[in-house]
């Protein structure tokens, strides 16, 4: 067999290795081809239809991502059948689908509602019975509504595939179809449900389905800023995207560029930001005077500070004088903690929580 | 660790010991289930039925501090069978003769009680082991927090010396660093012993090469450990402390005790985010900045140094790098750095291992050290071809029970580690709605059969009491633990577990005792 297969697509050549799929050689040359339920880090069950392409010589429309490419195939990837059938497929998906598109968190963000402006659908041809599942609103951090699902089943394969806890899939059959978890108990009844809130789900869902609690009504996608930086809790150094709105962080989103983690994160890393903004933190400088804090200015407390470490060196000596520095600093903070000890107190006593 | 967090799914036998990565480290244990389902053997050495060993393909339960039993048993089968690599031991280590003395008597049927397997489940593990194409090691405190802790760490080093198991992708020793940048903190020399780098202050070329570029001599004294400064200011040796986001009056054991240190200084400040049962002991407080508020780097758990953003300006009006700074101009030393990239210029400058990382390059993607030239693309596993010393060492060791173990009074083990939904002393993600909302209370974890020896039905108080201190949790009665053992976190101030914790040390590294203390159990009135 040979490594390297070229075929047409949109007229234009393509080389790509032998066992590409048609929607990865499109990607490789820059076509783009919606999808739904495809994802590259996902089993690939070639469902949702809405990547399917006209291949010359072919009697149906096969969806791109699990069709594996050819040499000499000549690929159409809008052609007047695909497009019709699109169309026809984003239809049903919005016969059943609420129109609170205006106060969804997705909006701005949302595959279904980038289809459906990309081929042109208003309205849909198919009136008919819509699904009133209750909204999930059980989980602390995550809030679920079924209604707004497209059944693409990515959370369903990232929950078993990725994270191991086969917390969500399909129930019942046809038009009752929805993803839940076992027995469909909410999913922040966790010691059923097996959920540790990681939202890798949130993650991978293309639509409003599952968001982020603690983002909703927040900001919209284009008010935010996102910051790329690195997670402040345990040493796997994930990445991922701090998201800011007038000067306050509202969220964190998965950056897929992140070296460590991809999209993953854990539920302390998505979700525990909060500490933050916590009403909590100290804003100014305290001295104790006369056995209670005091607030004073930061040149008062860095001129208290340094007389007194001063007067103690001058004293007893630097070896009378420590530093504990912080593993949940930056390494910059820590050099220059180890300066304090070294160059300013003239000790080698520093330490840190590593052995804790 | 001497691997790469991406070599774990392609590595062929996972031996994981002391390690709850499913909830100390998540995303590293998404790897192992990736490496598992490709067909990986995972075996998991743990007191604790944790999450991890539910998954393994054999849960090894031993006892608290069995750690040099077990894997000197299994270098004892690995010689006795001839299954150590013969060509590695020849060419890259020293000691061999030693080891093989030392282990002769660890047979897998005298050990197998307190390893808590049968003989013959020891002998697969060790051939497994030893056969694998790759097999790596990875530990976390449940070794290390011992007063055998050195010499764990240093059985772990013997096993993947005689099999060969280290030096090759996906193969080696990988200590799972717990902080977000305990790995850093440690490189920027922020030890006792060593200046940034792991230059060692005894050594008169690095004290001399430091005191040129400081410009100050340097002391060649090492300093105090965390646990010694303790003693010290109790002893009133220890005048003036400067602590930077840490709390020790909950992370550090026996907690009475740091306590009294710490209202014996002279003089104490605390930098931090929040009034801390640390910074309450304080004389002055100086706010600190968190993460999302200042430029940076943070080095991980696989040496790999990652930018950290300002996205927020400072809540109280400075980077913790810019109070620091200004502290060292006011004691006399002043500094001309203008942005965190000018900090890490001068790391870059005196730090071998660093030396070829800049902000710059940072921007284009992280790096992992040793990346010693600006060229270097960073090193992804270590040891390859040659140890840090030249030949690796094997070491002679015995059996060191824990310093405190159950008696009559105090009949049952404390273990202590870390929930999925909290981190270290809950400054901050007791702070985390979503977190707090799932997780909001502690309890302490007993077996079915002890709770049912004691009369305590699940959910109950109960009053765990040490020789050091008391503390009261609701238990959790769960067959996680096995009998004998109660187990809990240090996250929460209402159940400050090492109030019981017993600060008996490593005599080497000085880490202290943290896994094993004798205690015992009642029903609270």
């Amino acid at each position: 067999m040979a490594d390297t297969v070229t075929l047409t697509i949109n007229g234009q050549k393509v080389t790509v290795p032998a066992g590409t799929m048609v929607l990865e050689a499109a990607q490789q040359a820059g076509i783009d081809i919606p999808t739904f339920c495809h994802d590259p880090e996902l089993s690939r069950p070639g469902a949702c239809r809405i990547c399917v392409v006209e291949i010359k010589g072919w009697r149906n429309l096969p969806p791109s991502c699990v069709t594996a490419v050819t040499d000499g195939m000549e690929v159409e990837t809008e052609s007047d059948a695909v497009v019709e059938a699109r169309r026809t497929i984003l239809e049903l998906l919005l016969a059943n689908h609420p129109e609170d598109c205006m106060t969804c968190q997705k909006f701005g963000d949302c595959r279904l509602a980038d289809y459906a402006y990309r081929y042109g659908i208003r309205n849909t041809a198919f009136i008919g019975d819509k699904t009133d599942f209750p909204v999930d609103e059980s989980s602390a951090v995550l809030y679920r509504d079924m209604n707004k699902c497209v059944l693409c089943g990515k959370c369903v394969r990232v929950c078993a595939e990725v994270v191991g806890r086969n917390v969500y899939d399909f129930t019942s059959r046809g038009f009752s179809t929805k993803v839940a978890p076992a027995l469909d108990v909410g999913l922040g009844e966790i010691d059923e449900s097996g959920c540790v809130s990681c939202g890798s789900c949130v993650a991978v869902c293309p639509v409003g389905a599952i968001v982020e609690k603690n983002m909703i009504g927040k900001a919209r996608p284009w008010e935010v800023k996102k910051v790329k930086t690195t997670c402040p809790y345990c040493g796997c150094g994930c990445g991922f995207d701090l998201n800011v709105k007038a000067g306050k962080v509202i969220g964190v989103t998965s950056n897929p560029d992140s070296e460590v983690n991809g999209r993953h994160l854990c539920v302390k890393g998505r979700f525990g930001f909060d500490f933050i903004h916590s009403p909590d933190r100290l804003t100014s400088p305290l001295i104790k005077k006369d056995g209670d804090f005091v607030e004073v200015s930061w040149e008062e407390a860095l001129r208290y500070t340094t007389s007194r470490l001063k007067e103690i060196k001058a004293q007893h000596g630097g070896d009378a004088m420590a530093v504990l520095s912080s593993a949940r600093c930056t390494n910059e903070e820590n050099y220059l903690m180890n300066k304090v000890a070294r160059v300013a107190f003239g000790t080698n006593n520093i330490d840190h929580c590593a052995r804790l | 660790m001497t691997n790469s967090i991406g070599e774990i799914k392609d590595c062929d036998y996972l031996f994981v010991i002391g390690s709850n990565t499913t909830e100390a480290h998540p995303i590293i244990s998404l790897e192992m289930r990736k490496a598992k389902n490709r067909g990986a053997t995972l075996i998991v050495a743990d007191p604790r039925k944790t999450e991890i060993a539910e998954l393994a393909d054999i849960h090894i339960p031993l006892k608290p501090g069995a750690n040099i039993p077990l894997m000197n048993v299994m270098c004892n089968v690995i010689i006795e069978e001839g299954l150590y690599d013969k060509e590695f031991v020849a060419n890259r280590t020293e000691g061999f003769e030693e080891l093989k003395e030392a282990v002769v008597n660890f047979t897998p049927e005298s050990y197998a009680g307190i390893i808590g397997v049968p003989a013959d489940v020891i002998r697969e593990v060790a051939r497994g082991f030893a056969k694998a194409s790759s097999a790596a090691i990875f530990y976390t405190m449940g070794i290390t927090q011992h007063t055998s802790g050195t010499h764990n760490v240093l059985a772990v080093a013997n096993l993947s010396m005689l099999t060969g198991q280290i030096g090759k992708p996906s193969s080696g020793v990988n200590p799972l660093r717990g902080q977000n940048n305990v790995q850093g903190a440690c490189d920027m020399g922020a030890l006792p012993n060593v200046y940034p780098g792991y230059q060692a202050v005894t050594d008169s070329n690095n004290k001399e090469k430091f005191s040129s570029t400081w410009g100050l001599e340097q002391s060649a004294k090492v300093g105090l450990t965390v646990g010694e400064m303790m003693d010290e200011a109790h002893h009133g040796n220890l005048k003036a402390l400067y602590i930077l986001g840490e709390n020790p009056m909950l992370s550090d054991p026996d907690i009475s005790h740091v306590q009294q240190s710490l209202e014996n200084l002279e003089f104490l400040v605390v930098q931090d985010l929040f009034l801390t049962e640390t910074a309450m002991l304080a004389d002055v407080v100086l706010p600190g900045a968190s993460f999302a508020e200042k430029d940076g780097t943070f080095s991980n758990t696989e040496r790999r140094v990652q930018r950290v953003r300002k996205a927020i300006e400072p809540l109280a009006g400075k980077a913790d790098w810019e109070v620091i700074a200004e502290i060292l101009t006011r004691m006399g030393y002043p500094h001309e750095y203008c942005s965190a990239s000018d900090i890490f210029d001068e790391i870059a400058k005196v730090t071998p291992q660093y030396a070829g990382i800049s902000y710059s390059r940072l921007e284009q993607g992280s790096l992992q050290w040793p990346c010693p030239t600006a060229d270097h693309p960073g090193t992804v596993y270590l040891h390859s071809g040659k140890f840090s010393r030249g030949l690796g060492k094997f070491t002679a060791l015995d059996f060191e029970p824990p310093a405190e173990l159950p008696d009559e009074e105090f009949p049952f083990v404390l273990n202590t580690g870390r929930r999925l939904y909290h981190y270290h002393t809950g400054t901050m993600s007791r702070r985390a709605k979503g977190l707090s909302a799932i997780y909001g209370e502690e309890s302490i974890e007993i077996n079915p059969a002890d709770a049912c020896r004691l009369s305590i039905s699940n959910g109950d108080m109960v009053k765990v009491s040490s020789r050091r201190g008391s503390i009261n949790a609701k238990a959790d009665i769960t067959d996680r633990v096995p009998q004998g053992m109660v187990f809990t976190s240090f996250h929460f101030s209402e159940v400050a577990v090492n109030f019981l914790t017993n600060s008996a040390r490593d005599p080497i590294a000085k880490i202290p005792e943290l896994k094993v203390c004798a205690v015992k159990v009642e029903k609270a009135c």
